[in-house]
């Protein structure tokens, strides 16, 4: 493997096929040994589906127990709808629910990896292998739902950090993967947890143990790439007592004219005074001037911050997909616990965005940010969904929630909805909210200073978006500001 | 010498509205420095947006030659590139901008519409060093966003500093001295002084003749109702200063 995992291939050991089929039971007799064979599930959903995946993967028994229970569960639930999101019906059955890259042998280095692939990845500019090296980034890139390649493993197993694939975990550390699985966000917490809980395809796994600081970003880059395959990543990130870690989480897709559907979960733990900062550029197909095509981006991540002054800090830069349905959050459980929230949400042509955070303060002295920048342009729809709860026992309980959004032109929506629910009375909670327009005169007067009606506009977006940008690792900071300018192409004028 | 700036019988009106702007004639040549006075309501201000080519305003009648080429034609940015430079009357603040960093942006744009290679970080921060050596002025404002919490003060001195960094051929300085103590005045006035040029036309509009005690025109013109009414040299300010705007303006 040397730094290179494929994890879940087409032509897996027969052994793992043979316990794999012992651990299953009946739904095995059915032929699914061929149907190991084949690289993608037929489209439509049901608990052979589940099996299927499983079996792909060559999972144990508990996890294939796990997702039929969730499986079943997605079953009686139905999708929310409070979400003010304009979202045509969704036919689960219609999507595929597992898809892999076709290859006949895995590869040994980068110098192996399809090169169409790398070209891929170069043009969406993902550091891998020398380059990866010379950001000084780790990447454990996601190609559908395997893993292709993970790099700078020995180095981080040397501090006894473990950073692999999901399906990796699942078979080299079971331990803590069951331990932690499903102990942030339960199954049944939403319908889309409960659907990814059944059929999640692949992700990312972090340990980083006691007292260790892990000495570079980890990154993984998602990128869906086969017509019509749902995606279902599950990222499960623990910081042990007093460690800390910093991931980078940044999606990209070409063109297509299909509505997909993504569905992920991410799961933070951190234990007594552990830090996690967690930051994604989401910048998935957004569907055309018309509102055709472009990713359904469903959601579910949150923290939790276990033990006493444990830190979490979510960043996001959302400026992809067609819907984006998402509440990074956070559970203070800790005294002294620290959550945060920094967020640029754009909306341009038909896209729609109902996006924020959940602070919940268990804890005593616990105290949380949130800053929120929504950029609406075109007939895009941008709302704000906040909810800060002080719980009974959260005594000392502090809280700030700053909200702008910045209206381009004059057929777009910005919207606040903040929910404030405080238990305790020496709670302080804080909210301001302000919305603008962005103003001729300052487009006038860049222009005036010689700057292109485009630049002008990504100056003065940045501008505003800069309290959030600057939480964002250095590299991420600028493929942000890019995305930015190019999200907001054909705004003006 | 051929002109810089040539305006024939201007006519120019706010969008939807009269014209403000009722036959502007006037030539400017590189190095001269033209005053424009006159009343409020005159179409001082209206002048310098349509030279800069602000958006709400609608040209219609005559034309405006700048190095011989149709300015009218080209979009705000572009006039800007090309070295037409406009020092706000009321310059716009922008949030979370950085004022190096916008000026820099600014002075690039410039670079590449000429050819002319783009300044990388530390030769940008060398002209910077340089201009502010030349004008005087402390270097805390370029670590502040654009404008943001400056003083009236401030905001006119980052004006003439974003002037002297970007080096137009044609400067209009719209109401500059507006707002300024005497000392600000004298601060802003050395710093144009001191970016005057032989290749560098600079026309000043104001309402006060103060500002010309500080920055000594080639020309002064007075504009009233949408027209040049008078024209003479720098000693036509001083004249105006006694006997006022009142009888040139119904006179023409």
């Amino acid at each position: 493997m040397s730094d290179l995992a494929m994890t879940e291939r087409a032509d897996a050991p027969p052994d793992t096929l043979d316990g794999l089929i012992k651990g299953t039971g009946d739904g095995y007799k059915y032929g699914f040994v061929t149907d190991i064979e084949a690289d993608e599930a037929p489209p439509g959903l049901d608990e052979g589906t589940v099996r299927f995946i499983s079996a792909k993967k060559g999972e144990p028994a508990w996890l294939l127990e796990w997702r039929l229970k969730a499986f079943h569960r997605w079953q009686r639930m139905a999708p929310p709808d409070w979400a003010k999101l304009n979202i045509a019906p969704i036919d689960y059955q219609a999507s595929t629910y597992y898809s892999a890259p076709k290859a006949n042998s895995g590869p040994k280095s980068l110098d192996e990896v399809d090169p169409e692939l790398l070209k891929t990845y170069e043009k969406l500019g993902i550091p891998l292998g020398e380059r990866a090296a010379l950001a000084g980034v780790a990447v454990d890139a996601v190609f559908d739902s395997v893993s292709v390649a993970t790099t700078y493993k020995d180095k981080l197993a040397d501090l006894g950090i473990i950073f692999c694939s999901f399906g990796e975990a699942v078979r080299e550390h079971p331990d803590l993967v069951r331990r932690y699985l499903g102990s942030v966000v339960p199954q049944g917490d939403n319908f889309f947890a409960a659907l990814n809980s059944a059929v999640f395809s692949d992700g990312s796994f972090v340990y980083v143990p006691p007292g260790v600081r892990c000495p570079m970003e980890l990154s993984t880059y998602f990128r869906i790439n086969a017509a019509k395959s749902g995606q279902f990543e599950r990222t499960l990130l623990i910081a042990d007592k007093g460690a800390y870690v910093s991931y980078l989480e940044g999606c990209t897709a070409p063109q297509r004219d299909e509505n997909q559907l993504h569905a992920a979960v991410v799961e933070l733990v951190a234990l007594e005074d552990a830090e996690i900062k967690y930051a994604t550029v989401q910048n998935w197909y957004p569907g055309d001037e018309n509102g055709k095509g472009g990713i359904y981006n469903f959601v579910t991540k949150r923290g939790a911050c276990r033990g006493d002054r444990a830190k979490i800090s979510w960043a996001q830069v959302e400026t992809g997909s067609a819907i984006t349905w998402k509440y990074p959050s956070c559970l203070l459980e800790g005294d002294g616990s620290v959550g945060a929230f920094y967020s640029v949400a754009i909306t341009n042509n038909l896209q729609q965005a109902d996006t924020g955070t959940k602070m919940i303060h268990i804890g005593r002295d616990t105290s949380s940010t949130i800053i929120s920048k929504g950029i609406s342009a075109g007939r895009g729809q941008n709302t704000y969904r906040g909810q800060v709860k002080v719980m009974p026992r959260a005594e000392g309980a502090r809280n700030y929630t700053q909200c702008d959004s910045l209206l381009i032109g004059k057929k777009c929506g910005a919207h606040t909805v903040p929910y404030i629910e405080v238990r305790h009375p020496s709670a302080k909670v804080e909210h301001e909210a302000t919305t603008s327009k962005i103003s001729e005169d300052q487009m006038f007067y860049c222009q005036q200073r010689g700057l292109t009606q485009e630049d002008a506009l990504s100056l003065i977006v940045n501008g505003f978006c800069k309290e959030v940008l600057k939480e964002l690792p250095m590299e991420f900071a600028v493929e942000a500001q890019k995305l930015l300018a190019v999200s907001l192409e054909g705004s003006v004028g | 010498m051929t002109n810089l700036l040539e305006i024939r019988d201007l006519r120019a009106r706010i969008v939807g509205g009269r014209d403000i702007l009722k036959g502007i004639d006037l030539d400017v040549a590189p190095g001269e420095v033209h005053a424009i006075m006159g009343p409020n309501g005159a179409g001082k201000s209206t002048l310098s947006s349509v030279l800069a080519g602000k958006p709400g305003y609608e040209v219609t009648g005559g034309s405006i030659l700048y190095q011989g080429r149709d300015l009218l034609a080209l979009p705000a940015d572009e006039r800007a590139r090309e070295g037409v430079f406009l020092a706000f009357q009321y310059p716009v603040e922008i949030p979370g901008v950085n004022n190096m960093y916008f000026l820099r942006a600014a002075l690039n744009a410039g670079r590449r519409q000429r050819g002319v290679p783009e300044l990388d970080a530390a030769q940008f921060l060398k002209a910077v060093r340089d201009k502010l050596k030349l004008l005087d002025i402390s270097d805390d404002l370029l670590r502040r966003a654009v404008n943001v919490g400056f003083s009236g003060g401030e905001k006119k001195r980052n004006e003439i500093f974003q002037m002297a960094m970007l080096e137009p051929k044609l400067a209009i300085l719209d109401e500059t001295d507006s707002g300024l103590d005497i000392d600000a005045l004298r601060v802003v006035s050395d710093g144009v002084n001191r970016l005057r040029d032989p290749n560098r036309a600079i026309v000043l509009i104001t309402h006060y003749q103060r500002l010309l005690d500080y920055i000594v025109p080639d020309h002064v013109h007075v504009l009233s109702d949408g027209r040049i009414v008078a024209s003479g040299d720098k000693t036509f300010a001083a004249e105006l200063e006694r006997t006022g705007y009142a009888h040139l303006g119904s006179a023409a």
